[in-house]
């Protein structure tokens, strides 16, 4: 896998396909344990590990797969990384584990993470489909640890209602609006550097 | 796609399965120790509070008695005694007993009582009241819980185990009384039942 390749798997999930912001998937985990930083950052570093693992393992045997019964397979690789998971924590961090509660077991169905062995890890080689999983995971990360981070601001700000969660849905849509907004922005400044001719035939 | 023979499906299948329980298990066995150890510091650290004022020479966590119900202990589930001796002499008894009749979903207290009745210690283990009003319960977010320390079933009488609206003698919380008159009553039972059972409870 080229470098270039890698760097694209990389961008793309952290901010083009972003998991999250553009995908919207995993929203239950993802607006249930937003309530402070450190949540954000444990299941973010959680469902990271899971999903480079899911990706590299079902990618390392996707020439076994068979077509018919590869979600059982992708369900039964995904639920034994997240046992795997679950029992680290508990035996490392303890006390992330009991503030994440049963949202470290629910990884399992955190759709984002079949997604990408259905749509990506299945097809592409072990390179490339580590490197999604790097970039989807870490892109999902970011985004909890930003709600995170905002939620528990606004709300020590006296804001309360942000922690409640009616304030998730809203910084999550807060958080998708400024995404479209940048980018809009930055095809903006993109369409304005083009030369006249170009322009004037849009 | 041609379709497979159901054997090589099945067999497939069991292979991957063989494989991922392979991987738990080595995981398990990897962390069992450490998990176990985490839990018994826990209790021990969580019980540790509701004991001040008591000297104890005693494992806390191994004087465990399970009180099945019917007890007439708050909550329909079975309660749980930790019973605490200093040179074998029993000095206090913590009780995990829950209130159903809080804000949302039941709560978990833990209700230290030293062998004479007094009080020696309240804890929230575990609620779902609401942030920022019923979670002041909680001795890490305000000092509502420490209120009931020394206090006992004639301190104060009866009908002063009740917040201030309702005639009662202890701190109400803004925002939240159902929160706070749940907790009030649980302990009050709990005292209640401590009182008429004190010698089974030490005794087993």
């Amino acid at each position: 896998m080229t470098q270039s390749g890698f760097i694209e798997r990389l961008r793309s999930g952290l901010w083009q396909d972003n998991p999250g912001l553009v995908q919207l998937l995993g929203l239950c985990p993802l607006l249930a344990v937003t309530t402070t930083f450190v949540n954000g950052l444990g299941l973010g570093i959680a469902t990271l590990f899971v999903l480079v693992f899911s990706n590299g393992l079902v990618s390392a045997t996707r020439r076994w797969i068979i077509q018919e019964i590869r979600i059982p397979i992708y369900v039964l690789i995904i639920a034994s990384l997240v046992t795997c998971v679950e029992l680290i924590f508990k035996a490392w961090f303890p006390t992330l584990d009991r503030s994440l509660g049963i949202f470290i077991p629910l990884i399992v169905t955190n759709c984002a993470i079949v997604a990408r062995a259905e749509l990506f890890a299945s097809r592409n080689t072990i390179g490339a489909s580590l490197a999604d999983g790097l970039g989807m995971g870490a892109g999902f990360a970011a985004l909890l640890m930003a709600l995170g981070a905002f939620r528990e601001l606004v709300t020590y700000g006296g804001l309360l209602l942000a922690i409640l969660p009616p304030g998730a849905f809203f910084s999550l849509a807060l958080a998708v609006a400024a995404k479209n907004a940048t980018d809009r922005k930055l095809q903006e400044k993109q369409r304005s550097t083009m030369p006249r001719s170009l322009r004037q035939t849009r | 796609m041609r379709s497979q023979p159901i054997a090589k499906t099945g067999l497939t299948l069991a292979m991957i399965a063989a494989v991922c329980t392979a991987l738990v298990a080595t995981t398990y066995l990897a962390t069992k120790d450490r998990i176990a150890a985490n839990d018994k510091a826990l209790l021990e650290q969580s019980l540790q509070p509701a004991l001040s004022g008591i000297f104890y020479d005693s494992g806390v966590s191994e004087s465990r008695l399970v009180i099945p119900p019917p007890h007439g202990l708050p909550g329909s589930d079975a309660a749980i005694v930790y019973r605490v001796y200093a040179e074998d002499e029993p000095v206090a008894a913590l009780f995990v007993v829950t209130a159903r009749d809080g804000f949302s979903g039941s709560i978990r207290i833990l209700v230290g009582i030293g062998v004479d009745g007094t009080v020696t210690g309240v804890r929230i283990l575990q609620h779902r009241e609401t942030p920022g009003l019923g979670d002041k319960i909680e001795s890490a977010r305000s000092n509502w819980v420490f209120q009931f320390d020394g206090r006992s079933l004639g301190n104060p009488q009866a009908s002063g185990w009740a917040i201030r609206v309702d005639g009662g003698e202890f701190d109400q919380l803004t925002g939240a009384s159902i929160t706070p008159r749940a907790v009030i009553k649980a302990i009050r039972d709990t005292l209640i039942y401590f009182d008429a059972h004190r010698d089974e409870v030490f005794q087993e």
